[in-house]
């Protein structure tokens, strides 16, 4: 019986995942079909698609191991910087670096796209895996400052001087090539999200939750801390690369003030609204969020309602509301859209099987 | 020779301004056991308080002005933000105070724009003063006399009054503390006031010497200012100030030397390494985690 729901479990969400992926890449063709007319809706896909990237890798440290770090901007920067230099054709790259030059070594180092993303994760995941040593023994508010503090150093380094030609210091890359397709960009994202979930689910994943919820009793059943959660920052800090990666191609251009503090609470305005430590939380919450701006746009314009105009519409109201949201979902929906549950077939089934028990019972009683 | 001394000032006075912000930091960290990441905001706010003030009061008024609605802002943060999570894990807390951040810079972004707004001259501050081969302004100057004096109110209103007696118990122990009849939330509010009031004294000071605020001006001060009261030993007021005056000097040194752009990364390198040598900072009380 037990294990008999257990595989009707796994078949339905495999089914279920498996039907996601082909509708999404159904709609994904059709729109890249016609790309000229869905231009702005491509646009927004794949921007939610890199920062679903994102979400979950801070999601991973911060929702399923219970390590607060503010660190993202600094490992997106890493894996963005990397991937640009790697991946700018090599025929321009004396026009991006027209003020300084390049250095001679990386004059003609190119590399294949999907090699030059991976590189860029390593680059984040070595950072981290250096700075864990350290910073990892901190308590969660030191811990949070520490990395927030290595992010903005990071931002440094990469717009000063001394590194002029390697990234171009403050006049940051262009020319880096941009998504072929919506479909480019959804392999690399669905490969990246479905390796999360693996780790989330595996036994290494369950060591995280351990360490979330209890510290000294996951220690006593013989989990080694230091090396659980300089694990589960380091595959983190790679998957956050690797979004920094996509997200340059996704803009093409950056420069360092793109890395910003910024970005990170960015990243964590999804994670939030989604639900710490829900997979599918995050997911959903970066493609509410990023559409969710987008859309909002209209309140950033002045608005004109029967030749009177509309006194709080203008430039910057529509982050004064994801303020707000952000602020109402923190003190009164603490756990978020989906809380740390997971959207799910089986998610329905139950609550719709609890619906039924309920109508019963209350059919009994009367 | 001249240009070392004006240095040594500039950086002096600004060591000041963040001392006066990082005791912010430390009382609330004190009490509550919480970085609010919303006090480097609520030092711009104040600078912005003090503009629209200034463009109807004359300066006396502003000034008293800018300082009652910068504390009635923290208090209000305090109430709105962060009281109903008491009962709630650290991260929520923490999270709360990073959207009131995010809060604070966009709704300044919307309500006066992102373009950096003139800081009113006060009469008298930016006067020069020569002092021997140096230059520096009259601000310059009062700022660490200023920050000293209001250091020796707030250590005798800690150690001799009532109100300090009943900070110092919740900041031992929370629960005790409110077994023993001392009213909780009237004393964190005291709290978030006084740390506020001081946010509004240095951002009075620090913009004065700068002439211009935008959204996004309390975010590195606040950070940097948090590292000076880390540096100092967290909950230590008079680290707090050591704190403060060594980031503002050490950055000013950096500055000087010609490495500006590794002036605030320096900031956090002494944080990494003060967290790794000496936790607790200078001055800073040894906690003990129990089960």
């Amino acid at each position: 019986m037990l294990k008999n729901s257990f595989k009707e479990k796994i078949n339905i969400n495999l089914l279920l995942y498996l039907g996601i992926i082909v509708v999404s890449v159904l709609i994904l063709t059709f729109l890249d079909m016609n790309k000229r007319e869905y231009i702005y809706a491509i646009s927004i896909i794949e921007r939610s698609l890199v920062f679903a990237v994102a979400a979950l890798a801070m999601n991973m440290v911060t929702g399923f191991t219970g390590l607060f770090s503010l660190g993202q901007a600094g490992f997106m920067a890493l894996g963005a910087y990397t991937t640009a230099i790697l991946t700018i054709p090599v025929e321009l790259r004396p026009n991006v670096y027209y003020m300084e030059g390049i250095l001679p070594a990386l004059e003609n180092l190119s590399f294949p796209i999907p090699i030059a993303v991976i590189l860029g994760g390593v680059v984040a995941a070595f950072f981290a895996f250096l700075i864990g040593i350290p910073i990892l023994r901190l308590k969660s508010d030191y811990l949070a400052i520490a990395t927030l503090g290595f992010s903005e150093i990071m931002r440094a380094v990469i717009a000063s001087h001394m590194m002029d030609k390697i990234t171009n210091g403050a006049y940051g890359l262009n020319n880096i090539p941009e998504f072929s397709s919506s479909i480019e960009c959804f392999i690399y994202t669905s490969i990246c999200i479905i390796a999360m979930i693996l780790i989330i689910n595996s036994s290494t994943g369950r060591d995280f939750k351990a360490i979330r919820e209890d510290e000294i009793a996951a220690r006593s059943v013989g989990i080694n801390i230091f090396k659980t959660k300089e694990l589960s920052f380091v595959v983190s800090s790679f998957f956050t690369g690797i979004s920094g990666g996509l997200l340059a191609m996704y803009m093409s251009s950056i420069n360092s003030s793109t890395f910003q503090i910024t970005l990170t609470y960015d990243v964590l305005l999804i994670v939030v609204l989604g639900g710490i430590g829900s997979i599918t939380g995050s997911i959903v919450g970066a493609f509410f969020v990023t559409a969710g701006k987008e859309l909002l746009r209209f309140f950033d314009e002045p608005l004109t309602v029967a030749g009177v105009n509309v006194p709080l519409f203008k430039p910057g109201f529509r982050m004064v509301i994801f303020s707000i949201l952000l602020m109402v979902v923190v003190l009164f929906f603490r756990k978020g859209l989906l809380g740390g549950k997971e959207l799910s077939l089986n998610g329905f089934k139950k609550y719709s099987r609890k619906k039924e028990d309920k109508g019963i019972q209350v059919g009994g009683a009367s | 020779m001249s240009t070392f001394l004006q240095y040594v000032f500039t950086g002096i006075s600004v060591g000041g301004c963040y001392a006066l912000i990082a005791i912010g930091y430390t009382l609330v960290y004190g009490i509550l056991r919480l970085i609010n990441f919303a006090h480097g905001d609520i030092f711009m706010m104040a600078g912005y308080f003090m503009i629209f003030s200034f463009a109807v009061f004359p300066f006396p008024v502003a000034i008293i002005i800018t300082l009652v609605a910068t504390t009635a802002l923290g208090i209000l943060i305090e109430k709105f933000a962060y009281s109903p999570l008491r009962q709630a894990p650290r991260m929520s807390v923490m999270i709360s105070a990073i959207g009131v951040s995010y809060l604070l810079q966009n709704l300044s972004t919307y309500l006066f724009s992102g373009l950096p707004q003139p800081y009113p001259a006060i009469p008298g501050l930016k006067q020069r003063v020569m002092l021997g081969d140096a230059s520096v302004s009259l601000v310059t100057f009062i700022t660490p006399i200023v920050t000293i004096i209001i250091v020796l109110l707030l250590l005798r209103l800690v150690n001799k009054t009532k109100i300090g007696m009943a900070m110092r118990a919740v900041s031992k122990d929370y629960e005790a503390a409110s077994l023993m009849g001392i009213k909780l939330n009237t004393t964190i509010s005291f709290t978030f006031a006084v740390g506020s009031l001081l946010a509004a004294v240095g951002s009075i000071l620090y913009f004065t010497d700068r002439s211009s605020v935008y959204p996004f001006s309390g975010a590195l001060p606040g950070l940097k200012c948090f590292v000076a009261a880390v540096f100092g030993g967290i909950g230590s007021i008079p680290g707090a100030l050591l704190g403060g005056f060594f980031i503002g000097i050490s950055e000013t040194i950096i500055k000087a030397v010609g490495l500006s752009t590794f002036s605030d990364a320096f900031t956090f390198i002494i944080l990494i390494i003060m967290l790794i040598v000496k936790p607790t900072g200078l001055f800073g009380e040894k906690s003990v985690d129990k089960v």
